[in-house]
């Protein structure tokens, strides 16, 4: 009989999990994967956060815990404090009781959930042709995220300077001026993904003061919440100012890197509205997009981490954790950068060192990437891109290495 | 220089908090109207703002235990102490999900030996329960299902389901299902309206257990459906939330997913772990094609892929790990199998109670489908008025449609629950 999918092709796998699986098949005992951004110990190794491992305990240890469905909306007492981490406890807005959030699976829920709300109700109803601005370049997921919820406008903005390697803030600015009225901006709060590269605090006043005055929408997307600088406070900045300033606004917020609970997706969309009332009918009409995608969200997760923020010895802990690995990531950095300028590498290797979180953008070009992957077996993506959690004291002086060579034969 | 720029910007801008026109007072959600509650989750909120004691929540199909309690089953404390003596890491699982419970899940449904899963021609993810699985069935069949847009429910079918397709892009239409007049299955007029049905259009099955009417075809009457779906040419979706409960005989309970494969449908097949696990809050489903061959099922796993990424990446690892050690240790998957047999035990004790109390109250009525019924729910055959007073006089919950969950039935209330439903019935 013939078969009613005889017709559906072949789709292309996503690059990021496709170069770990040419990594994992690699047999060079010296291969190194710079690609998929999750942190890794220097032995190279996965590291369930010591906060989160006690919290585990605590969990098993207490039979009035059950597997009930949670609220559509997410466990509450996760929610709130999800929400605080991003805002501030002292939020103006959270004091105004004008904040809301909704429990979503991971960052990509997150995003997921305001994009499919913003389609339904933002800018006249059901409205696809809402301009929606993604950052270039941007994790390149943000762009699935938004055509899957109906947008057909998804468009970049200017940010990345390839030349000067920095952020093309003029550019960024005149694509704010020229972008049709109410157009969405997806910006990344802190540790821009993929090049590491973040508005400065007089920057980040000047993109607010246009969006302002052109009636943008603000959609902050905030996946590495101490993972820029080591301090929660200074990482969500950008996002606090902006309350200050009085947007209305979406910020969708992954604990996947932060809290090292990646498989556990736990993420949180917090919204900021005028008021209470307002609140109230987006989260009902959130409800409603919720149930029919997942009903509720998973439980484990959230309750780990709303353990965790909510009891003071154990909160105290997860910054110490956080810290650990974001020293650890500037501690590669500069390490990369030294070794790099002792080795005479041409060009210059400042960016290594400005850049911000887990990224890099080296500056590879796609025929020097593909020499890295295929002579060195140095996993990175296309875009030049790498992990700095991908480097250990160990294999530093190999990448160092390989990186000079690649420079000097590869144009 | 640049400090006295930065600081003289930075003093401008800071002027600037309140400007002076409308942006104080209007909000861009000011025209988004306040939802309605859910019809299903929406009982278990007003449940629970009632302050009555002897309130009783009959709302959510969630198993409770003969004190009204939560039930963690026995084999899944054990599966967790076993996880958690592992020591795992907490990296992305692939889009597709854990491959123990993938494998696991497709075994449950098909049976161990089944030509299907040894010829590699079935794709199985796993999702997000069986809200996920149907989700990305929809969206599965609304992308690459381009000759029919139809989808067939039963009347009635799960209230989720409609919004579901719809929201996915497909339209809804039904066929014949429940018979009002003896609370059962109304077998010649479903095959009148499955005749009727377009060709290639979407045809839903639920395997067992039929959520909410607890009415479900017998053998003789599948075998004869499902040779009328094949010369229809219809595209077979089955939803089986409930393998086990049915008739606490997990094989029995997928014997109509079976029968069909047999039969040469190449069906899709969502799963959902919440009941018959107790996994509720963890989200463990899976959803399955059954395709022509091993490389059309890479293709199909491809995009499903695709479409799995841009909704949450991947799915959670927590309560997959359970399931999978649970189907995949031997005692443990002994003791699972004896705990599900014992939670429709209850169940079907619990209609027999309700029955014999109906009769104590003095009802008249026939309540013989109380007990014909399988599985979670019992359809009561109350209408809207009935249930309305039974919860505002009694403090009984339910939903609308006459839907109660036998699971919330306690030898404790199963006496004061009699008592409501004759007061509104005499």
């Amino acid at each position: 009989i013939m078969s009613l999918f005889g017709e559906v092709p072949q789709a292309t796998p996503v690059a990021v999990f496709k170069l770990s699986n040419d990594f994992k098949e690699d047999p060079n005992p010296m291969k190194v994967n710079l690609g998929v951004g999750a942190y890794r110990t220097d032995e190279g190794q996965p590291w369930v956060l010591p906060v989160v491992k006690k919290v585990e305990k605590l969990i098993v240890a207490d039979n009035r815990l059950n597997h009930e469905y949670l609220p559509i909306l997410g466990l509450p007492e996760f929610r709130s404090s999800a929400s605080k981490i991003a805002l501030g406890e002292d939020s103006p807005a959270i004091q105004e009781s004008r904040v809301g959030a909704v429990q979503c699976l991971g960052g990509t829920g997150a995003l997921k959930m305001g994009a499919e709300f913003l389609r339904r109700w933002y800018n006249g109803n059901d409205n696809m042709k809402t301009p929606v601005y993604v950052s270039a370049p941007t994790w390149e997921n943000h762009n699935s995220v938004f055509a899957n919820a109906g947008f057909k406008d998804v468009r970049p903005y200017k940010y990345w300077d390839a030349e000067k390697r920095g952020l093309d803030l003029d550019g960024f600015l005149g694509d704010l001026e020229t972008a049709p009225k109410h157009s969405i901006f997806v910006l990344h709060a802190c540790a821009h993904n993929p090049t590491g590269t973040d508005p400065t605090h007089v920057e980040w006043m000047q993109v607010a003061e246009v969006m302002k005055r052109r009636k943008l929408f603000v959609f902050f997307d905030s996946a590495y919440q101490g993972f820029a600088s080591g301090c929660l406070d200074k990482d969500a900045w950008a996002v606090r100012n902006f309350v200050t300033q009085g947007f209305e606004m979406f910020c969708a917020q992954s604990f996947s890197k932060n809290f090292g609970l990646y498989n556990e997706r736990v993420g949180n969309l917090t919204i900021v509205a005028r008021d209470a009332d307002n609140v109230r009918r987006v989260l009902s009409q959130m409800e409603k997009i919720v149930r029919v995608t997942w009903s509720n969200p998973p439980s484990q997760g959230a309750r780990l981490v709303a353990i965790t923020l909510n009891r003071a010895e154990l909160f105290a802990e997860w910054k110490d954790n956080v810290k650990t690995m974001a020293d650890r990531v500037l501690l590669m950095r500069a390490s990369l950068q030294a070794k790099l300028q002792a080795l005479g590498t041409p060009g210059t290797w400042d960016h290594i060192t400005q850049q911000i979180g887990m990224f890099s953008f080296t500056g590879l070009n796609p025929k020097q990437v593909e020499y890295m992957i295929k002579e060195r077996s140095i996993y990175l993506m296309a875009s030049g891109r790498i992990n700095m959690c991908g480097l250990t004291t160990k294999n530093i002086d190999y990448v160092a290495k390989s990186i000079h060579e690649t420079v000097v034969n590869v144009q | 220089n640049h400090k006295t720029l930065e600081t003289s910007w930075l003093a401008f801008l800071a002027s600037d908090v309140h400007p002076p026109h409308d942006w104080s007072s209007i909000s861009w959600w000011s025209e988004v109207q306040m939802g309605p509650p859910d019809p299903i989750l929406g009982v278990s909120e007003a449940y629970k703002r009632d302050t009555n004691p002897k309130k009783i929540n009959l709302g959510v199909g969630a198993y409770r235990d003969d004190q009204g309690k939560p039930y963690v089953l026995s084999c899944v404390r054990k599966a967790e102490a076993q996880i958690a003596a592992k020591k795992l890491d907490k990296e992305y699982l692939a889009i597709g999900g854990l491959g123990d419970f993938t494998k696991a899940c497709a075994k449950l449904a098909l049976g161990d030996d089944n030509e299907v899963i040894k010829s590699g021609r079935n794709i199985t993810v796993q999702t997000i329960s069986g809200t996920g699985s149907l989700r990305i069935g929809a969206n599965f069949l609304s992308r690459f299902h381009t000759e029919a847009r139809d989808v067939y429910l039963p009347k009635p079918s799960w209230g989720n389901h409609t919004p579901i397709f719809r929201d996915a892009g497909m339209q809804l239409k039904a066929y014949t299902y429940y018979d009002p007049k003896t609370c059962g299955f109304d077998f010649q007029g479903a095959l009148n309206d499955i005749s009727k049905i377009p060709e290639k259009s979407v045809i839903m099955l639920h395997a067992c257990a039929h959520n909410p009417t607890g009415v479900d075809p017998r053998p003789e009457q599948w075998k004869e459906i499902a040779d009328l779906v094949k010369k229809r040419n219809l595209l077979v979706f089955f939803d089986m939330a409930y393998q086990g409960f049915a008739s606490g005989d997990i094989d029995r309970d997928a014997w109509a997913v079976r029968y069909f494969i047999e039969q040469g449908h190449n069906i899709v097949l969502s799963q959902s772990f919440a009941k018959n696990m107790g996994l509720y809050g963890e989200r463990v489903g899976g959803f399955t094609v059954v395709c022509k061959d091993a490389e059309e099922a890479k293709r199909v796993e491809s995009q499903l892929k695709i479409l799995i990424r841009p909704i949450y990446s991947n799915p959670p690892m927590n309560g997959a790990r359970i399931a999978a050690t649970i189907l995949n240790t031997p005692d443990l998957y002994k003791e699972w199998l004896g705990e599900v047999h014992g939670m429709a035990n209850r169940i079907i004790t619990m209609r027999e109670l309700l029955v014999a109390n109906l009769k104590k109250e003095g009802s008249t009525r026939n309540w013989k489908h109380v007990i014909d019924q399988i599985g979670m729910f019992c359809f009561t055959g109350l209408k809207p008025e009935q249930v309305e007073r039974l919860t505002k006089e009694f403090s009984v919950y339910m939903t609308k449609d006459g839907r109660i969950s036998m699971a919330g039935v306690t030898s404790g209330n199963v006496g004061y629950l009699a008592q409501g439903i004759h007061a509104v019935t005499k």
